[in-house]
């Protein structure tokens, strides 16, 4: 096997990518996380499964997403082409849904009732519920307070949804906080409840269960890639919170000879300490479930993480990309909040656009190293659509008296 | 020094009497106020004192435990200045003392470092309620003849994983008397006595300590029936939430403690 090749069959039975991944869960969440693998390691290699979650996606979710080529962004950036993966386009507006209705449809299929969730921006949030009200389940999300009133349309259609939002008023009230309570409920209601988790975070089989419902956004990227230029890109990039959507862009192009560049949210600048870079600025630890690189103090307790994008105030990333770091495989670099902002307005403007602040930092990542970038066939997932942030865009207008 | 457990654990099997294990959160309200609470605890009649390591996302424990950790966390406890602490709670007693940890504190101390000051400081045991039997390897093999890495199991652990579980454990194993969080409960599961029993067959010479959601003298005599020993610990975080580290608190704190005693005693 090449060191290409190995990379991709990550990872190894215990759930190690290299020295990131593992189990740290309570001891009462074990039986259920084997319960789980077991279940996935059929359901992986299983045709019918498989067949019956394409479908899903193509007639319900809108699937494939289209590869829609930027020509006024690339001219305004100076850079040769510009494809955006537009995952904005499928149904609940983020690619969240693509992970949702693989969890969905496999909790019916282990006979669980109800399904739990956490969200921050509260698109996984609205994923789930959507995937809970399609197959007749029952659905509690966990949601920080703070992101309860900065998302409040995301609120407010879990509710239409049936779902029922449980405010978290711990912490810094954002999504770590509500991973924690989410794991709290888990490891309470255990038997009946599958735990939906948003991102390629979270203790085995997670990250690999997410990652594999997500490799559908880089599946279709390369034949379409394929059928219209004949040829794969020389870069993809894609933002990094927790990291579904640029795992899922970025997988099946891992042996391949392109670069890969993941952004993460430098919020008000890597120095000023108020981040969520935790693979540009971080140590590696332990939070919610999995070893990776973690924002932390010195004495091992979890800092507050820092962005405008609710999606991706998180302290943590998957261990995935931990170790695509450490390989030097994928290069991860972050831009800040203001960056976000601005690369947010251009796609407004030149494409007519609206993309979430969480894919705003994707852009901003392209708009960065342009100069690099010059003479380069780029792919851009564009996670998810921006009408959720409306409001929040609307205050920032007003505070800066526009 | 994991041969204080060891001790404890065959003086009251020898005596037929139960041990009455005490959780209380280190740092709460402060940690000069840790050591004098211990002394209530030794005082009142505990045999063992588990001291919980704040940290800022203690997703195994309820809102009481949460709490406190937090009002130890704001003033400052590490888990460097808890071994401190345990140093000047050696001077005065030879109880047996536990640590409770989540793991990235430790991990961040460093495994080796960590366990060459426990000892050195006075720590018997640890447990770590994030670190299942597949990642706890290299602490169990650090630890070793050491430091006892004390196990958990819980009512969804199947009896074959129970036996390797078992098999690893130092010190006592530490099942979890609920499927939940930590915190007080008015009623126990009604199987919780037949799973004690069928435990207590699988763990043979591991002393079995039952814990999570026992509060009262009457559930601890109840428990105590079906294990070697009973864990109270949010029962009493809750009066030092009340009252801190005052005369008001160490009374009442001392009184439930005494009561909890009797109740195990008969």
């Amino acid at each position: 096997m090449s060191q290409k090749e190995g990379i991709v069959a990550l990872p190894d039975a215990r759930g190690y990518f290299g020295a990131y991944g593992g189990r740290f869960v309570p001891e009462t969440l074990m039986a259920a996380l084997d319960e789980l693998t077991k279940a996935y390691a059929v359901y992986r290699d299983d045709a019918a499964f498989q067949a019956e979650l394409k479908e899903w996606l193509a007639t319900y979710c809108g699937r494939p997403t289209a590869l829609y080529r930027a020509q006024r962004l690339a001219a305004e950036l100076g850079i040769r082409e510009i494809y955006l993966k537009r995952e904005d386009l499928a149904h609940t507006g983020a690619h969240k849904i693509n992970n949702t209705m693989g969890q969905a449809l496999m909790a019916r299929r282990m006979g669980k009732k109800r399904l739990i969730a956490e969200t921050g921006a509260g698109q996984h949030g609205v994923a789930t519920a959507t995937a809970a009200a399609l197959f007749g389940l029952e659905c509690e999300v966990y949601m920080g307070e703070k992101d309860i009133e900065r998302q409040a349309m995301n609120v407010c259609r879990m509710n239409l949804l049936g779902a029922r939002v449980i405010p978290v008023l711990s912490g810094s009230r954002t999504l770590k906080d509500a991973t924690n309570e989410a794991i709290r409920d888990w490891v309470t209601n255990v038997g009946h409840t599958h735990y939906s988790i948003g991102s390629v975070v979270g203790p085995h089989p997670y990250p690999l269960m997410v990652r594999d419902f997500q490799r559908v956004i880089g599946l279709e990227t390369r034949a379409q890639m394929l059928e219209i230029g004949g040829r794969l890109p020389d870069y993809i990039i894609a933002w990094v919170g927790g990291g579904s959507n640029a795992i899922g862009i970025f997988h099946p192009f891992l042996a391949d000879d392109l670069k890969m560049v993941g952004v993460e949210a430098a919020g008000s600048g890597i120095a000023s300490g108020a981040h969520s870079a935790p693979l540009s600025a971080g140590e590696p630890g332990v939070l919610h479930g999995s070893l990776s690189y973690l924002l932390q103090t010195e004495d091992g307790q979890i800092k507050e993480a820092h962005s405008i994008s609710a999606g991706l105030d998180y302290p943590g990333v998957g261990p995935e990309h931990s170790y695509l770091r450490d390989q030097g495989r994928v290069e991860y670099i972050a831009v800040t909040d203001d960056q976000a902002l601005s690369a947010l307005r251009l796609l407004c403007r030149t494409e007519g656009i609206i993309p979430a602040l969480e894919s705003a930092h994707a852009l901003a990542g392209v708009a960065a190293m342009a100069a690099r970038l010059k003479d380069q066939i780029v792919v851009i997932n564009l996670s998810g659509r921006g009408d959720k942030d409306v409001a929040t865009l609307a205050a920032l207008d007003l505070k800066e008296g526009k | 020094m994991m041969q204080r457990l060891h001790k404890t654990f065959t003086e009251l099997k020898k005596e037929g009497r139960k041990a009455l294990i005490t959780f209380i959160t280190a740092g709460d309200p402060d940690l000069a106020a840790t050591c004098d609470l211990v002394d209530v605890l030794v005082a009142a009649g505990a045999d063992i004192v588990e001291l919980g390591v704040p940290f800022s996302d203690p997703l195994a424990d309820g809102p009481t435990i949460q709490a406190a950790s937090t009002r130890s966390l704001a003033q400052g406890t590490t888990l460097k200045k808890i071994v401190a602490t345990v140093k000047e709670i050696r001077r005065r007693t030879e109880i047996p003392l536990v640590l409770m940890t989540y793991y990235n504190p430790l991990y961040r101390y460093g495994l080796e470092k960590f366990i060459a000051d426990a000892c050195a400081a006075g720590v018997d045991g640890l447990i770590v309620p994030d670190l299942p039997l597949e990642e706890s390897a290299e602490l169990r093999c650090l630890a070793a003849a050491k430091l006892a890495v004390i196990p958990l199991a819980a009512p969804t652990t199947p009896d074959s994983r129970l036996a390797e579980i078992v098999a690893a454990g130092r010190g006592f194993l530490y099942y979890v008397t609920v499927t939940g969080i930590t915190g007080t409960r008015t009623t126990l599961p009604a199987e919780l006595a037949a799973s004690l029993d069928r435990v207590k067959k699988i763990a043979g010479e591991l002393p079995l300590a039952a814990g999570f959601g026992i509060a009262t003298p009457e559930q601890a005599r109840v428990v105590g029936g079906h294990a070697d020993a009973v864990i109270v610990g949010s029962a009493l975080v809750e009066i030092i939430a009340r009252h801190g580290a005052t005369a008001a608190g160490r009374n009442e704190l001392g009184e439930r403690v005494r009561a909890l005693r009797h109740a195990l005693d008969g």
